[in-house]
């Protein structure tokens, strides 16, 4: 079903142009590796296949096009099931941005299931959390610059820094693999952001309440020193997919095919 | 000649993309857009350009009364709004809108746990026959493990688990669905190796919509509760 999707997408690429409806960011090639993630499985290590990533979030301007195409995921008729009632609150109506807001400004208040659906219309999907953090985990000129605290500091002062979300997508550094915004403007949905097993309420998390999560014992931060990352951890763990938040946007992935 | 080829290929994308992204929405079909003057009949489009003959802007055409009303008995909150389908053990493709009428218990788990999977079996198990009765509830069983968890695996489980009356219901589906319906019920999970998972262990119950009525948190927990709020449910009616 994503490949008639993907058909579509490159014959209107090649006829048509980018004239109106959902324009797809243009993506980049991340080579896989293997990388020791805050939280991972057993082995610690994760493998990373190749794959492609967005350069920049999705837009305002990006999502008001996918709302137009797609009535389903418009604030009036969007159901409840899938989105909270936050759900695209600061537009000015369904198909209109609120003023103030830039088009080229990430989309906010956006539910894990309408970015999901966003992705698969384009042929894409939403990136794992583990490639996330693998792209993530990079600066302008290293792979992984987790080690570098000053890196570790630009990350915190930015998640300290109110209102990153009303900029423009591309404000912030274009890292090792041609990626901008992966830090410093907004919080990203990742596709199984609900595999973090910390609820985010401290009285439901650690040994007091293992009965809640089974095998949660074997799930702990390899770095606690890794205070920015923990933070991210901790968001996805308190989340829903209903809900809309303001800071939480979301890019799109594709798998590389043979 | 090209123009006709190339709304050819427009309708037919159209179509395509419909089903393509009609997972998880209320009605499958994207607006399709028509010219106001009607210059080419009823012929529609589905992106908003200029109509080809008079060139007015096209516009949308509302969604047909029979269309609205097909889907207005469904809570927004229901979980058959999910269009994912699932195989169960006997081989039966369904999905969830086929539960319609059934008060759901549903749990996830995948069979190769060791740990806590058999006690959420058991806990099941107890709800089960606490509750007495089975007719109009099904015990709903989602794998998280669907590589490894056929519906021939489910078959077996449900064999040797001795749960093979109709008011089981194993169900295998895809990576993407099971993660889908996850989080629509606030279920976590991980794979932490090869054979193992971490996962919450949370069994939900859904009314006769479909809708999210009741959850129990933890294992081997006192089921008074829940197998009293099943009782209330079944002696609502129907």
């Amino acid at each position: 079903m994503t490949r008639t999707c993907l058909l579509l997408v490159s014959w209107l690429a090649m006829s048509a142009g980018p004239a109106s409806g959902q324009s797809s960011t243009e993506m980049q090639k991340i080579t896989g590796g293997t990388f020791v993630p805050l939280y991972g499985a057993d082995s610690a290590e994760v493998h990373i296949d190749d794959f492609y990533l967005d350069v920049y979030p999705v837009t305002n301007a990006q999502f008001v096009d996918f709302v137009r195409s797609y009535p389903n995921w418009r604030r009036s008729q969007v159901i409840r099931l899938f989105a909270d009632q936050n759900y695209l609150r600061t537009w000015a109506d369904d198909t209109t941005l609120g003023a103030g807001m830039l088009p080229r400004a990430p989309v906010t208040y956006v539910s894990w299931f309408a970015a999901k659906a966003y992705c698969e219309c384009l042929g894409k999907r939403l990136p794992t959390m583990d490639e996330w953090e693998y792209v993530a985990m990079a600066d302008e000129k290293q792979k992984d610059a987790r080690a570098d605290s000053l890196f570790n500091q630009r990350i915190i002062s930015g998640y300290e820094t109110p209102d990153t979300h009303i900029q423009p997508v591309g404000s912030t550094y274009r890292n090792f693999w041609g990626i901008y915004d992966m830090h410093g403007l907004i919080w990203e949905w990742t596709s199984d952001f609900n595999s973090v097993l910390i609820s985010g309420e401290s009285r439901k998390d650690g040994d007091t309440d293992r009965n809640l999560f089974c095998a949660a014992g074997s799930v702990n931060a390899t770095d606690l020193m890794n205070y920015a990352a923990f933070m991210r951890y901790a968001l996805r763990g308190s989340i829903k997919a209903r809900y809309s938040l303001r800071s939480l946007g979301f890019r799109c992935a594709k798998d590389v095919s043979e | 000649m090209r123009k006709a080829h190339i709304t050819m290929l427009f309708l037919l994308a159209g179509l395509l993309l419909a089903a393509a992204c009609g997972q998880s929405q209320k009605n499958a079909a994207p607006t399709l857009y028509q010219c106001p003057m009607k210059c080419e009949g009823g012929k529609t489009y589905p992106r908003q350009i200029n109509c080809p003959v008079c060139n007015m802007k096209l516009q949308p055409l509302t969604d047909g009364p029979e269309k609205k009303a097909n889907t207005a008995e469904i809570p927004e909150l229901s979980i058959f709004h999910l269009s994912s389908e699932w195989h169960t053990q006997a081989g039966d493709t369904v999905t969830f809108r086929d539960f319609q009428g059934d008060i759901l218990v549903v749990v996830m788990i995948y069979t190769s746990c060791k740990s806590a999977c058999p006690r959420l079996v058991a806990d099941m198990r107890n709800i089960h026959q606490k509750v007495g009765r089975a007719d109009g509830i099904k015990y709903i069983f989602v794998s998280i493990d669907p590589e490894t968890d056929t519906p021939d695996r489910l078959k077996e489980f449900a064999r040797k688990n001795l749960l093979e009356s109709d008011e089981w219901v194993f169900l295998h589906g895809s990576t993407d669905d099971v993660r889908e319906f996850s989080n629509v019920v606030a279920v976590k999970y991980k794979k932490i190796s090869p054979i193992d998972f971490s996962h919450s262990n949370i069994i939900s119950v859904f009314d006769r919509n479909g809708v999210l009525y009741y959850q129990q948190e933890g294992l081997g927990v006192d089921n008074k509760e829940i197998v009293a709020k099943i009782k209330a449910l079944r002696e609502r009616g129907r």
